[in-house]
C-alpha cells in the first residue's frame, strides 16, 4: 500500500476549488462612503445593496456597522476596496434610480413600497398616503409608514422624501433632525411647505395650465406668485378645474 | 493568500473578530468542504450550495459561541460534519419526493472546473472516476472521499462520522477494492513504469 497508486492518486486529484464566486454568495462585503450628510456605512451582496446606515447611527466605526449588519441578517460581512458600483454619482446627484439593491429580507408589500419611494425626486416629498395609492394599497398608510421604518438602505432609497400628510415631517429610520437636514441638503422647500400646511393647504394650482400639484413638485414651483392657488385637497382643486399633474400625481388624504 | 493558515491561526481569528475570522475560515477549508460535497453528491451546483449553506451554518453557530468555545473548536471536523448533515438531510428530502428520483440517482456528468482545466484524458480519468464514487454504498463514499479526496488521517474521519476508526478503515478499504473492481487501472497509459 505504501508504492505509489494509481487509483489513489486519480482520486487524490479529484480535490477541487470552489469558484471564487462562491464567497460572495454566503458574505456581503461593507465599504464607508462620503455621503450627503458625513460618512455613509454601505453594504452589498452578489445582487445589490442591502444595507445603508449613516456614520452617526453606528459611532462612525465598521465594527458598529458589522455588528449591526450581523444582527440583522445573520450573516458574515467583509470589508471591501472599494464602494458598490453607481454609489457615488447617486449621491452626488439624489438618483438612485439605477442602483440595483438586495431587498430578500424585505417582504413583498415592503420592496413594493420601496420601489415607490425610490420614484420621488431629490428635493420633494410625498406623504405616506401616496405611497399607499401609488402601490395599489390606499388603506394601508400606517403599513406603508412601518415598511418605511424597516427600510434597510436608507438614503440611496429615499425614504425620507415621505412625509405626513398634514405638513409634519414624520418619523425617520434614523431620527427627524436627520430627516430634516438631509431634506434640506436636497433644496427641498421645507420653509415654504411648513408655510402651507400651517394654513392647512397642501396642494398648489397654476391657472395658466390648469394643474393642481403637490407644493413641493418641480412643476409647482415654477408657478408664478400671480397666477398660483392653494388648495386644501385634490376634490376642492378639481371642483375649480383643474387636473392633477402627470408628474407629482397628487392624491388626497385618506 | 499563499499557504492556507493553521487551525490555531484561525480559530484565534475567529476570536478576535468573528467576520475577519471568517474569511480566514473560508480560505483554509473551502477546498476540503467544497471536496467533499462536490465527490459525496456528484453535482456541481448542488455542491456549491451545499458548501454556501455550510459555511452560513457555521456563522451562525459561531455568533453564539463564546471565545473559549471557538478557540477550542477544531475547524474541519466540524465544518464537514455539518456538510454532510445537511447533504443526508436534503438527501432524506429528496427521496420522500416523488419523480425525477432515477434522474437524481445519477451523477451529473458535466463539471463546469474540469472542462477548462487539464487534458482530454485527465478529464475522462478524473470524470470516469466520479462517476464510479457515485456507485459505492454511501458510508463506503464518504470515507474514500475524506480520506483519499480531501486527505483527511482516519481519526479525523471517524470524528466526522461519529465511527471507530476500524470501522473507517474497513469502510476505506472495501470502497478502494470495489472501485478497482469496477475500474481496473489502466495499463497503456500509466507513466509510473
Amino acid at each position: 500500500m505504501t508504492e505509489p497508486d494509481f487509483l489513489t492518486d486519480s482520486l487524490a486529484a479529484l480535490r477541487v476549488d470552489p469558484p471564487s464566486a462562491l464567497l460572495d454568495k454566503i458574505a456581503a462585503r461593507w465599504s464607508r462612503v462620503e455621503g450627503p450628510m458625513g460618512p455613509l456605512y454601505v453594504a452589498s451582496t452578489d445582487e445589490g445593496i442591502s444595507y445603508v446606515r449613516i456614520g452617526a447611527a453606528v459611532h462612525d466605526t465598521g465594527a458598529e456597522f458589522v455588528a449591526s449588519f450581523r444582527e440583522r441578517f445573520r450573516r458574515p460581512l467583509l470589508p471591501s476596496e472599494k464602494p458598490p458600483a453607481g454609489v457615488l454619482p447617486a449621491l452626488r446627484t439624489g438618483k438612485g434610480a439605477g442602483l440595483a439593491f438586495d431587498l430578500r429580507g424585505c417582504t413583498e408589500f415592503e420592496r413594493d413600497v420601496l420601489r415607490a419611494a425610490q420614484r420621488i425626486p431629490a428635493g420633494q416629498v410625498r406623504p405616506y398616503g401616496w405611497i399607499a395609492h401609488q402601490i395599489g394599497r390606499p388603506k394601508a398608510v400606517r403599513a406603508v409608514g412601518s415598511a418605511l421604518g424597516h427600510n434597510p438602505v436608507p438614503v440611496l432609497i429615499p425614504c425620507h422624501r415621505v412625509v405626513r400628510s398634514d405638513g409634519d415631517l414624520g418619523e425617520y429610520v434614523f431620527n427627524r433632525p436627520v430627516k430634516e437636514s438631509l431634506l434640506a441638503a436636497e433644496g427641498t422647500n421645507l420653509g415654504e411647505l411648513a408655510d402651507l400646511a400651517g394654513r392647512g393647504m397642501h396642494y398648489v394650482a397654476s391657472d395658466t395650465t390648469g394643474i393642481v400639484c403637490f407644493p413641493s413638485c418641480a412643476a409647482a414651483r415654477r408657478i408664478t406668485a400671480a397666477h398660483r392657488h392653494e388648495f386644501r385637497s385634490i376634490a376642492l382643486a378639481e371642483r375649480a378645474g383643474y387636473r392633477t399633474c402627470q408628474l407629482c400625481q397628487p392624491v388626497s388624504a385618506a | 493568500m499563499s499557504a492556507p493558515p493553521t487551525d490555531g491561526a484561525v480559530v484565534a481569528a475567529l476570536a478576535d473578530d468573528l467576520d475577519l475570522g471568517f474569511a480566514e475560515l473560508w480560505g483554509a477549508h473551502r477546498q476540503a468542504v467544497f471536496s467533499t460535497a462536490l465527490r459525496v453528491c456528484g453535482r456541481w451546483a448542488e455542491a456549491q450550495d451545499l458548501t454556501a449553506e455550510t459555511f452560513l451554518r457555521a456563522y451562525r453557530a459561531l455568533t453564539d459561541y463564546d471565545t473559549e468555545r471557538i478557540t477550542a473548536l477544531q475547524p474541519r471536523p466540524w465544518l464537514l460534519t455539518i456538510a454532510l448533515n445537511l447533504w443526508r438531510n436534503a438527501a432524506r428530502d429528496a427521496s420522500r419526493r416523488p419523480a425525477t428520483t432515477e434522474l437524481d440517482a445519477a451523477p451529473e456528468p458535466t463539471d463546469e472546473r474540469q472542462d477548462v482545466e487539464g487534458s482530454v484524458l485527465r478529464n475522462e480519468t478524473a470524470r470516469e472516476l466520479a462517476d464510479l464514487l457515485g456507485m459505492l454504498p454511501e458510508e463506503q463514499r464518504i470515507a474514500v472521499v475524506l480520506r483519499h479526496v480531501v486527505d483527511l488521517p482516519v481519526a479525523e474521519i471517524a470524528e466526522v462520522l461519529g465511527r471507530p476508526e476500524g470501522t473507517v478503515k474497513s469502510h476505506i478499504s472495501r470502497g478502494l477494492r470495489r472501485l478497482r473492481e469496477l475500474r481496473p487501472a489502466p495499463g497503456g497509459h500509466d507513466d509510473r513504469t
